[in-house]
């Protein structure tokens, strides 16, 4: 925090992202006026511009090597350097650090870096040079930017876990269907809100009536009377694996397999401080997350419903000895599960974005490790799971590569298995 | 609508690559959940170790195929290892969530782009089956060049050798659990399956036989991915969970605690996705069906889905099963 708000230490490191303009420009102009080249007889070509503060510096020695291949050469008044090589190949570019001025050096990815030729035969080579030794600014404002998005991505994953823990809380099923509950909601919201062209607030409630009723069509025509035929938990598991196959492949049958959006998806970023700079539908999905949240917690502790409930995860049979309506309890419980997790499909339609027929295959994993990691059949367990699950995965990327950033969470819930498979805020005596 | 092409490659499905490597992998889901009891959603996982074992050990360390297949086995070995270590403690339904998340975990890291010089990412493998310098697969295949068969069985060399050696591991693979699971071994799984505190409490280690089943059925799915990937080129878009969700209608359509069941059950999956995959289109565009041909390739799918959800409510042992050797069915 010291270092965000200290004035003059941010002024003394001067990190400076060198010049983008000119890559973008070098690549559209077909050839540029670059100062000193080298191996101006090959075609492909490495190129660059050393400033700091947008201030040129000349005679910084510049080496490319890579394929047996290496040349060298000083950038000019102009602060630019040219260097042609034989192959389109990658190269190792090296930015001699003593010809720096003094205090000078690389910030960021050391002083030899590799370059990677994309389409055309020409690539640009810049290195964050500047006073000081490290980016820490940067990497600082990242953490909390990555924090942040993980806290929204995490508040979306609690509404849709919520679901899976109540209904394994009160009928033992752990639903494998639940992802495409999620992308249910996604979709009415796609074809009210583009599809009829509806406004979107009036698209979301629609979207989120419709995963009620859907929820409340699947206990009344599946659920219950599989309950009353005394299907046993592993059938009805493998039944819920039958209609998430369903399910899914219905969705595809719709919408087809392109990757779809909901109108106002890529409305702009807004800065909010530092380098945190979240979209107006970032906010609000945050902020009804939370609401949602809030009222979902009041409905579990304060209500008649939800104290029920709850009665219900503990002892079915000695809740229904004491005059509850079991079945009547599991009904709302599947209609609450099947409308928070068409919220989170909407909500996640925007964060990934976009909607696609698979995409709750994609989400269920990353519930089940909230679920998992929280507690099964502990509501509250799985939205401190999933905001922890959330976080985790966001703030993964800042370590491995983006396509990975789920394995982290599919790993940790593996470890907690390991370690505490009852999870946080679960009994041991769940565990058999 | 041509009802001739329909049924000729609707008879197909009986006997193709696929076939064997869906009925290998359903094996060893009949190990895993009929004998042992053991909920296993993982079984694209270890498929996909078994065929990119195979596939990265000849394409980046030049070793032959058979010693490829090999590795891929040993590979599905480790993969159940470190799965069944710390889950198999637990109730059956959290060694459900593990095992699908871990398939998933392998999926995405052959998938990464962090690898793409090992395991070619998204677009997969390929050329490792004929090598240039000989110790391919099919640079070993015995039958000369040539088309053989009749009918709707009409092979070239290249796929008839695919099919004789996956007969031949399968033929083992069927030889293998039916001997196992008429020895003691065999009796002390299924009784981890009906009761394991009584199996317990005759001084037998539970864990050791379960992680036992485990790695045996893993090397039937290893096995059955190697056969899969034998055929063709290998990518990571095919172990997704949906995979696993097929093995295991496969197996349930035959039986899950019988030995010929799963057998039987993945010819019966892929001569029933032959003739639909043929029939529906062709109802489509003769404008019987009234949707778009892409449409109606998806709702076979969907079919299956339906199928699967009654198959478990109305006939959970399958065509051959015993209602009685099912535990799931309390």
């Amino acid at each position: 925090m010291k270092i965000l708000l200290d004035d003059t230490r941010r002024r003394v490191l001067r990190i400076i992202l060198v010049a983008l303009l000119a890559v973008f420009g070098g690549l559209s102009v077909s050839a540029p006026a670059l100062g000193d080249s080298v191996g101006e007889e090959y075609s492909a070509t490495v190129f660059g511009n050393v400033k700091v503060d947008g201030e040129p510096i000349a005679g910084v020695r510049i080496v490319v090597d890579g394929g047996g291949y290496t040349a060298e050469t000083v950038t000019d008044s102009d602060g630019r350097w040219s260097i042609g090589v034989p192959e389109v190949r990658n190269y190792n570019v090296t930015l001699d650090e003593s010809t720096l001025p003094e205090g000078i050096s690389v910030l960021e990815g050391g002083a030899t870096q590799e370059v990677e030729f994309g389409l055309t035969d020409r690539v640009a080579k810049n290195f964050f040079i500047g006073e000081g030794e490290r980016n820490e600014t940067s990497i600082f404002d990242q953490i909390v930017s990555r924090f942040i998005y993980g806290i929204n991505f995490g508040l979306m994953l609690g509404l849709a876990a919520v679901g899976v823990s109540l209904v394994f809380g009160t009928t033992g099923l752990s639903n494998f269907s639940h992802g495409e509950m999620v992308t249910f909601g996604a979709v009415a919201a796609l074809i009210f809100g583009v599809g009829l062209q509806l406004p979107l607030f009036i698209a979301i409630p629609i979207a989120v009536a419709l995963s009620a009723g859907l929820g409340w069509s699947l206990d009344a025509g599946l659920w219950r009377p599989l309950r009353k035929k005394g299907l046993g938990i592993v059938q009805l598991m493998i039944v819920s694996i039958g209609l998430s196959l369903t399910m899914r492949y219905v969705i595809q049958f719709v919408i087809g397999g392109a990757t779809e959006q909901l109108p106002g998806f890529d409305s702009p970023k807004i800065n909010l401080f530092g380098a945190v700079a979240l979209s107006s539908t970032d906010l609000m999905s945050m902020g009804l997350s939370i609401v949602v949240i809030i009222a979902f917690a009041y409905w579990l502790l304060r209500t008649k419903t939800g104290k029920a409930t709850r009665a219900i995860s503990d002892n079915p049979d000695l809740a229904a000895a004491s005059g509850i309506d079991v079945d009547k309890v599991i009904r709302i419980v599947w209609i609450m599960a099947a409308s928070l997790a068409g919220l989170a499909g909407v909500l996640w339609a925007y964060f990934r974005p976009g909607i696609k027929w698979d995409m709750g295959t994609q989400i269920l994993l990353l519930i089940f490790a909230a679920v998992t990691l929280g507690g099964l059949g502990t509501a509250f367990g799985a939205l401190i799971g999933a905001l922890i699950v959330g976080v985790l995965v966001e703030m993964s990327g800042l370590i491995i590569p983006a396509d990975l950033k789920y394995v982290g969470a599919l790993v940790v819930l593996i470890v907690v298995l390991l370690v505490r498979p009852q999870g946080l805020l679960g009994r041991k005596q769940r565990v058999g | 609508m041509d009802w001739g092409s329909i049924l000729n490659n609707t008879l197909a499905g009986f006997l193709t690559p696929t076939t064997i490597a869906f009925a290998l992998a359903a094996l060893g889901l009949a190990m895993h959940f009929g004998f042992a009891g053991l909920l296993n959603f993982g079984i694209a996982g270890f498929m996909a170790i078994g065929g990119y074992g195979y596939a990265i050990s000849v394409l980046t360390f030049g070793l032959p195929w058979w010693a490829g297949m090999l590795v891929g086995v040993l590979g599905s070995v480790v993969f159940a290892l470190i799965l069944g270590i710390p889950t198999l403690r637990l109730r059956g339904d959290y060694l459900a969530i593990a095992t699908i998340a871990a398939a998933e975990i392998a999926r995405l890291l052959f998938l990464t782009t962090a690898f793409t010089d090992v395991t070619g990412s998204a677009d997969g493998l390929f050329g490792f089956n004929s090598r240039p310098d000989g110790s391919g697969f099919q640079n070993s295949n015995p039958i000369p060049q040539g088309t053989y068969g009749f009918g709707p069985f009409t092979y070239n060399e290249q796929t008839l050798w695919v099919l004789v050696f996956g007969l031949i591991v399968l033929t083992v693979a069927v030889w293998f659990l039916w001997a196992l699971m008429r020895s003691p071994w065999g009796r002390v799984i299924k009784g981890i399956r009906e009761d394991e505190e009584a199996v317990r409490s005759l001084g037998k280690n539970v864990f050791a036989y379960k992680l036992q089943a485990l790695v045996i059925g893993g090397v039937f799915g290893a096995l059955g991915g190697i056969i899969y990937t034998a055929a063709q080129n290998i990518s990571p878009g095919v172990y997704v969970t949906s995979l696993t969700f097929f093995i295991w209608t496969s197996l349930l359509l035959g039986g899950a605690a019988t030995i010929f069941g799963p057998v039987i059950g993945a010819v019966i999956f892929w001569v029933i996705q032959a003739f639909l995959s043929n029939l529906l289109p062709a109802l489509s565009t003769s404008g019987i069906l009234p949707v778009s041909t892409t449409q109606a390739s998806t709702l076979r799918f969907v079919l299956v889905g339906i199928g699967l959800m009654l198959l478990v409510i109305y006939r959970p042992q399958g065509i051959f099963g015993d209602k009685r050797e099912l535990t799931f069915v309390k």
